[in-house]
């Protein structure tokens, strides 16, 4: 731990430094009122385009992503860089759709996704099921931040043999950012981000130029991977994909791209911003944020190039890739940056978990909370539910890290994305049309599910020796194809969702089912920022004009 | 109160086709997977579809000009 020392003091200040940030945030921009779900959930409903930036940025871009992308490419080659056409795609993937639905939550006072599907089609139970899925594909995600953060710790020693003494700063860490994160709600996460990303940026420019550099350039590096991958056994690694993975490659991306603005976090930031022009612009500002990716991705082959040997993982034998890039700057570069590059990450943890806590507790405190327990709550009671729910899916994550395998939470993930994509039908083809019944979105919902649970059960993992929850790649083999392709599991779940939802609509409309009344008017879909029909009192903000 | 002089509002425009370039071209995994020829060292499976990232931002910026709304 000794030869540790300066990177522990350096990351220790750093975080200290945001952790102060995050306490001060409730200040910043500050409402007259902050018993206010749109206030403490939403950050006011106020951020402008480079607050906007850092937030979406900030929440989209994660710690486990830094950590694990590169872990990926380390692990597998170039299967790994589906990060980038993955972050590539989302952004006119999503152009068009993410100004509906602010601008139909804009009108209405919509929090949460589920909260638009309740006024769209007219269903507690669809949004129920949209708001619990959103909750069930978000914790894990928190908990793989505290994976990122433990990669770190790991790296610079500081570990103990009990499960408290292993566990311990990760529980500190987490004890300051619920606290902050009570009191100053989405303004800590966003204030925060601007360190964060200054940071990361930062590092990622020196590491990128100096370690090539250091290395033998970059045709070294991608020879030396090459020359790994040759010599491993595996036939689905490499520095080019191969015939087998392409389909997968592009299911992949294409699904995570779909699935990525579906989480509820990632709509808290979009919601949040001040106007539409806002999303719009920072969909063409954003994919700054996937060069930086696609450049951290390339670590993991830096990493093979400078001969990198990962920390052993949890169970015996086995190794814990995720520690490849920290071991990088560890061995590559002086302590002190190091410890600047390891806070980076650590720092890099906590603006999504504070933000995805936000989002699952909003959806909590509206869809279930407000919707099944207490109709009447006033908006002081929506604030104060969702800072303590906010402080339960927290405790929750740590608890998930302490008490679990820490791969079980990768697992988890996995699978959250499969799930988070069902809810697609309902919330973007709902942006567009209600065509769909309600019922036959539950259906699909219903379908999709099940499909994905049993493919991701047949799918072993050959590197660990497991038989489940392997992995996404599903072999089209198992539907009876003569082939060795494999398909990304969400992309055939919610083709399946969706056709199931098609079907039963015209079932049900031919049975005359009864399909509620819409709240919404197709004037709703394009209205912006100063609207006259807004019908919220909004707590007004007490300086709205210094906007950065 | 009618508003009898604005057009319903709306989105539609040709420009927002567009879009469909950066969405599909980075999906074509046959476009970039190969070797050769390499840039500064970087395969063309890596150089290439850094070169979508800077064709997703063109783009969607075109796409943002060509449809803002005019201001009143």
């Amino acid at each position: 731990m000794s030869d540790h020392i300066t990177e522990i003091v350096i990351f220790t200040l750093l975080f200290l430094l945001v952790s102060g940030m995050g306490f001060v945030a409730s200040r910043w921009r500050a409402p007259k009122d902050m018993a206010h779900l749109d206030e403490w959930g939403l950050g006011g409903r106020s951020f402008g385009g480079w607050i906007t930036w850092f937030l979406v940025g900030g929440d989209l871009y994660t710690a486990y992503t830094f950590v694990a992308v590169p872990a990926l490419i380390f692990g597998a080659g170039a299967a790994g860089f589906f990060a980038v056409p993955y972050t590539v795609v989302i952004y006119p993937l999503f152009f068009l759709i993410l100004i509906r639905l602010w601008s139909v939550s804009h009108r209405h006072g919509f929090v949460t996704p589920a909260d638009f599907v309740r006024t769209r089609f007219d269903s507690p139970v669809l949004a129920l099921l949209i708001a619990i899925t959103g909750i069930v594909a978000t914790m894990p995600y928190i908990a793989l931040q505290l994976i990122g953060i433990e990669a770190v710790l790991k790296t610079m020693g500081v570990t103990g043999d009990s499960v408290l003494a292993r566990h311990l700063p990760i529980i500190i860490a987490f004890a300051i950012l619920a606290a902050y994160t009570y009191q100053s709600g989405l303004r800590a996460p966003a204030l925060i981000a601007f360190v964060k990303d200054t940071l990361i940026y930062i590092v990622i420019l020196v590491a990128v130029l100096w370690l090539p550099y250091k290395l033998g350039g970059w045709g070294a590096i991608f020879d030396a991977a090459d020359a790994k991958f040759q010599a491993s056994p595996n036939p689905n690694d490499g520095i080019l994909l191969n015939a087998n993975n392409q389909v997968q490659y592009f299911t992949l991306a294409l699904g995570s791209a779909l699935a990525l603005f579906l989480y509820p976090h990632s709509i808290t930031g979009v919601l949040a911003s001040r106007n539409r022009d806002v999303i719009k612009r920072n969909m063409s500002a954003l994919p700054a944020y996937s060069l930086l990716l696609g450049l951290i991705a390339l670590l993991g082959y830096m990493a093979i190039s400078a001969g990198v040997k990962p920390l052993p993982g949890s169970s015996p034998g086995s190794v814990d890739n995720n520690t490849v890039v920290p071991l990088l700057f560890d061995q590559q570069f002086p302590s002190w940056f190091a410890g600047v590059a390891f806070a980076a990450i650590g720092i890099g943890a906590l603006v999504p978990a504070a933000i995805m806590s936000i989002a699952a507790a909003n959806l909590f405190t509206r869809n279930i909370y407000k919707e099944f327990l207490r109709k009447d709550a006033t908006h002081a009671q929506e604030a104060n539910v969702a800072k303590i729910t906010s402080l339960v899916v927290k405790i929750g994550a740590v608890a998930c890290i302490v008490f679990l395998d820490p791969q079980f939470s990768i697992d988890l993930q996995l699978i959250g994305g499969v799930i988070i994509l069902q809810t697609a039908p309902a919330v973007v083809i709902g942006l567009y049309t209600r065509w769909l019944h309600r019922g036959a979105l539950i259906a699909g919902w219903v379908a999709g599910m099940a499909l994905g649970f049993w493919m991701l059960w047949q799918i072993p993992n050959a590197a660990t020796g497991r038989a489940h929850f392997g992995g996404s790649a599903f072999p089209l083999s198992d539907f009876g194809f003569d082939t060795k392709v494999t398909i990304y599991v969400g992309f055939v779940t919610v083709l399946v969702n969706l056709l199931v939802a098609a079907i039963v609509t015209l079932i049900l409309r031919a049975a005359k089912r009864p399909e509620g009344v819409d709240g919404t008017t197709a004037d709703d879909y394009f209205a912006d920022e100063g609207d006259p029909r807004i019908e919220r009192q909004r707590t007004s903000t007490v300086d709205s004009v210094s906007s950065t | 109160m009618a508003e009898p002089d604005r057009p319903p509002r709306t989105d539609r425009s040709p420009w927002n086709w567009l879009l469909l370039i950066p969405i599909v071209v980075p999906l074509l995994t046959f476009l970039y997977n190969h070797d050769e020829p390499r840039l500064a060292g970087f395969p063309m499976f890596y150089w290439l579809q850094f070169a979508f990232i800077l064709l997703g931002v063109t783009t969607t910026t075109i796409v943002y000009q060509m449809t803002k709304r005019s201001r009143r």
